[in-house]
């Protein structure tokens, strides 16, 4: 039961890492390096609501949210757009977005050394414990899962039954098409971007509750984020959530039971192994 | 660009200071400094590092600079960013030397960071006074740089002295036998935890659990839950700043509070009193400083006014102190003549006054005083465990998260 | 070999022959970024005679080069030196060739993040058998000065090269252009794409090995987070890409200014290193879309044209 629970508490984690991404990559087309860099900023933006104005990070997503979206399509309507536009073929995107999101998040992480200098920031929130079945576990984990939980449920329930999201999820499957039925691609994207960063934000911003974040450290953030991303299944909700699920549970477990030394390669080798016997993801379609 | 205002402004300020008085000739030293300002280290080196040296600048030229045959002498402080990056510490180190041509450089951050710059700091005569190298290897690297100089401590003795802090504890019968020991898996971690199970099991101790865990994993829960499941007396982690956080963390959720509650590095950064507040009495950590020397006190109360941060207990010191027995060393050569300095420093008969106390070099050119074990008691980081050095402290037991 | 590839492979010679001399002639300070430009220029040379005709974007640098430093680590003291690179070289041909078998069939973007899974794996498995045995920190300290790791990598550079040209005129080269243009033509032509694409990718694994195997004594202290860094495997990207991939000169076109701004940007803004460098690098892709070789083609392409005209 412990390690039932510690895994979903930290698959609740890796799906607020994750599901920006997803939505960045899998609808936007843009391999976002910079994710973490986004997702640092925003536990940033929580550690000094909290700190400064005693604002709980909970309610600063209130805050943090607009923000993050605004910023994020201001992002891609000015610096992925022309990447976008100028690109011949998919791949030829792919290594576009790879090399600008990568300067990008050079540039995010020059820029918050400068704002608020090097050192460590985490804070103490709701770092009581609850207890469930007779373990404990901490409040603030327990906060941040039901949230992931509540943003997963409304997303997926956003892009299945409002004509919005159907819009992203036409251009998630073939853009030339979407374009076709009188989609204004550039929009949508830009929104599937902003959104996506939006998110991302909002979970910097309650992992930072448990985390202790520094500037540089966004980079472990994005690559744990593509995993889960790839692992899923690109431009598939569901797909996302589950895949962090079973990683949070399959890393608890091997930390538990096995040796915690192992956790990372035993995600890697998950990853892998599925990465060989289903290339396209958990919920992916198969390529056409 | 930037850095030429930033030091003409820093040259102009220390000026200032100095009063232009006797500012007919005034001979400057530069000093070279490259550490991590981004990448993995930076978090540490933002607390322990930088603060520090920038401080002992700033009060060397405050005084009026460092006392030469010829008169005065300001420092100029010339800064990189090595991102953490080894690649980039030696290209940093070769540009330091050849291209800006400093006198002197302060050592870069870390272990490892060390190493790697070891080789230019010695091809090019530069004295490379370490305050944040911590290794068992001083006998061979003294060998093959003999300009390298040793001030925090050798990895052996620290857990030597964490082991002999539990063996105390026993013999006053107020632990058992049984020690949960796990560790960050790098090289400090894991060596650190080679040396402890061997130096712990030597003294009849059980280890009951222990277990490992990737560098930058964050998410300890069942470390704790190992350890508390498997009873242990002792809970003994070799761990890094973002995992010292966590456990510590998750043992308060837990509720899981040993007789002896042991955490390395970051445990002695005033963050981790900021973080936790008073739960923490009692916790015991890596390094440690005798809290209530006036000398300590003063460089804390600068430290804070400078950095608006306190020093770590235990690094940052050392960092200082570096510099403090390269500064004595110039002035007692009295020009900012290199090989005469190094030749200075690598006489042994000499000694040095620092914040630290009074520090001299053995044959392998350690100073072989040093804090091993420090303890949070009523909000302060005291050393409860040194070699060679005064004022140390009795250890209290821990007695639960408050 | 006509007399028209002796022309051009003369003068690659005699640059190779100046570069040697760049030790004896030019201060420390030039030999460190010389040594770190060597050091990049067979990473990312390497790795484009790979990714060049595959379109393959591999993130697995680092677990080559991992491996290749933890080679001379342990072996250092018991071996020769001169093997230490030949036996990082046949692990990291060995170990890419099983990826290459298990993985290529896999398409885009899964095999980037296949690559940089298996970096990290490796890396944690490194890891975890350094903590089951007890093994300490490596200290690797050798004799070996920069001067020596300089020549040592100019010669893998060479054989890069080498490869890289005998690569291009033989059958192997042709198939794989034809798989880059388009893979399933080239299966009905009969080419053995599988085959191709693992032997190809050998080429960076045992080039990144042995680059790992000569540099460890330059760091002198082996821990898997910096012989293992990302890092590495994304600027080994850049600059490839920065250059161009399509002509074996790509890389060494990007790996020499990438490496110069880097530095002028580090020695002029040491506080604001990441910031620049990020605004730059964002600066290159916008203005030099296809890197130097894309630029190199347009200058001609505008040359003839006006020329024509």
């Amino acid at each position: 039961m412990f390690i039932l629970i510690t895994g979903l508490l930290l698959g609740g984690t890796y799906a607020l890492i994750a599901l920006g991404l997803n939505l960045q990559y899998g609808v936007a087309r843009i391999m976002n390096l910079a994710n973490g860099e986004l997702l640092v900023a925003g536990g940033f933006a929580a550690f000094w609501a909290y700190t400064a104005a005693q604002v709980s990070p909970v309610a600063a997503l209130v805050l943090v949210a607009p923000i993050a979206f605004a910023v994020n399509w201001l992002i891609y309507r000015i610096m992925l757009q022309p990447l976008v536009s100028r690109a011949k073929s998919r791949g030829a995107l792919e290594v576009d977005s790879i090399l600008a999101t990568f300067g990008m998040s050079f540039a995010l992480v020059g820029i918050m050394t400068a704002l608020f200098g090097g050192g460590y920031f985490n804070y103490a929130y709701l770092a009581q414990p609850v207890d469930i079945f007779g373990s404990s576990y901490a409040q603030n984990r327990l906060v941040a899962f039901v949230l992931a939980a509540l943003i997963g449920l409304g997303l997926w329930l956003w892009l299945s039954y409002t004509r919005a999201g159907l819009r992203l999820r036409a251009l998630a499957v073939n853009p030339a098409s979407a374009r076709l039925v009188g989609i204004d691609t550039r929009a949508a994207s830009a929104q599937a971007f902003a959104l996506g960063g939006a998110i991302t934000a909002v979970g910097g911003a309650l992992i930072s509750m448990f985390f202790t974040l520094d500037a540089s450290v966004g980079i472990l953030f994005t690559m744990k984020a593509l995993i889960i991303v790839i692992m899923g299944g690109v431009g598939d909700i569901r797909g996302t959530i589950v895949a962090a699920m079973i990683l949070g549970i399959c890393e608890t477990a091997v930390a538990r039971l096995i040796d915690p030394g192992l956790t990372l390669a035993a995600a890697y080798v998950l990853f892998l192994g599925i990465l060989l016997f289903r290339p396209q993801g958990l919920f992916g379609k198969k390529p056409t | 660009m930037f850095r030429r205002t930033l030091m003409t402004a820093t040259a102009a300020m220390a000026l200032a200071v100095a009063g232009l008085g006797a500012a007919s000739a005034q001979e400057t030293i530069r000093l070279g400094a490259a550490a991590p300002q981004s990448g993995p280290l930076a978090g540490g080196a933002a607390v322990t590092h930088w603060p520090a040296v920038r401080l002992w600048v700033q009060q060397t030229n405050a005084a009026g600079g460092l006392q030469l045959a010829s008169g005065k002498a300001l420092i100029e402080l010339v800064e990189y960013d090595d991102q953490t990056n080894p690649q980039q510490a030696i290209q940093a180190a070769q540009r330091l030397a050849t291209q800006d041509q400093v006198d002197f450089m302060v050592a870069p951050y870390s272990t490892g960071l060390n190493l790697a710059a070891a080789p230019i700091f010695a091809q090019l005569g530069y004295p490379q006074i370490t305050g944040t190298a911590v290794t068992n290897q001083q006998p061979e690297l003294a060998a093959q740089f003999p300009n390298m100089f040793f001030l925090l401590g050798r990895t052996g003795v620290m857990a030597e002295d964490t082991a002999k802090v539990l063996v105390d504890l026993r013999e006053a019968g107020s632990i058992g036998n049984r020690v949960a020991l796990v560790n960050v898996a790098d090289a400090f971690g894991i060596e650190m935890a080679g040396i402890s199970k061997a130096v712990l099991e030597g003294a009849g101790f059980e280890i009951v659990y222990q277990s490992s865990y990737p560098l930058g994993t964050q998410d300890l829960a069942p470390i704790i839950d190992g350890a508390k499941s498997a009873e242990a007396d002792a809970f003994i982690a070799w761990s890094y700043p973002g995992d010292t956080f966590a456990l510590t963390d998750q043992a308060i959720v837990q509720g899981f509070a040993p007789s002896v509650f042991f955490t390395a590095v970051a445990t002695a950064f005033p963050a981790y009193a900021g973080r936790f507040g008073e739960q923490i009495e009692g916790v015991l950590g890596m390094g440690g400083v005798n809290a209530d020397d006036p000398a300590f006190q003063a460089f804390s109360a600068a430290h804070t006014e400078l950095a608006g941060q306190g020093p770590d207990f235990w690094a940052s010191a050392a960092t200082y102190a570096t510099l403090e027995v390269l500064g004595q060393a110039i002035e007692a050569v009295g020009s900012a003549d290199r090989a005469a300095v190094l030749a200075h420093l690598q006489d042994r008969a000499n000694s040095y006054e620092t914040i630290l106390g009074p520090v001299d070099f053995n044959e392998n050119n350690d100073n072989e005083r040093y804090w091993t074990v420090g303890q949070w008691q009523n909000g302060v980081f005291r050393g409860v465990s040194a070699r060679g050095r005064d004022g140390a402290v009795d250890v209290q037991l821990f007695d639960g998260w408050n | 070999m006509n007399a028209q590839e002796i022309g051009k492979v003369i003068p690659w010679a005699l640059l190779l022959l100046a570069a040697a001399f760049v030790p004896v002639v030019f201060s420390p300070y030039w030999l460190s970024m010389a040594t770190t430009m060597a050091m990049f220029v067979v990473l990312a040379t390497s790795w484009a005679l790979f990714s060049g005709p595959t379109h393959y974007i591999s993130l697995a640098t680092a677990a080559f080069f991992g491996v290749g430093t933890f080679v001379t680590g342990l072996g250092f003291q018991t071996l020769p030196f001169w093997m230490l690179p030949l036996i990082a070289a046949a692990l990291g041909g060995i170990l890419a060739a099983l990826v290459g078998m298990v993985t290529l069939r896999l398409s885009g973007v899964y095999f980037v993040i296949f690559t940089l899974g298996l970096a990290e794996l490796v890396r944690q498995l490194v890891t975890w058998v350094q903590n089951q045995t007890g093994q300490r920190g490596m200290y690797v300290l050798t004799s070996i000065t920069e001067r020596d790791i300089y020549w040592m990598l100019l010669g893998l550079a060479a054989l890069v090269y080498l490869a890289g040209w005998l690569i291009g005129r033989s059958k192997l080269g042709f198939a794989l252009r034809i798989i880059g243009n388009d893979e399933t033509v080239a299966r009905h032509v009969g080419i053995d794409t599988a085959l191709a694409k693992v032997a190809l990718f050998t080429i960076p694994g045992m080039a990144a090995a042995a680059v790992g195997a000569i540099l460890a004594p330059r760091y002198i202290y082996i821990e898997p987070s910096t012989a293992f860094a990302p890092l590495l495997s994304f600027q080994v990207v850049i600059m490839a890409l920065l250059g161009g991939t399509g002509r074996l000169w790509g890389p060494l076109a990007g790996v020499i200014p990438f490496t110069l701004l880097w530095e002028f940007i580090t020695r002029q803004a040491p506080n604001q290193t990441l910031l620049l460098l990020g605004i730059v690098f964002l600066l290159i892709v916008y203005v030099l879309p296809g890197g130097f070789v894309g630029l190199w083609a347009r200058i001609r392409r505008r040359f003839h044209q006006g020329g024509g005209a």
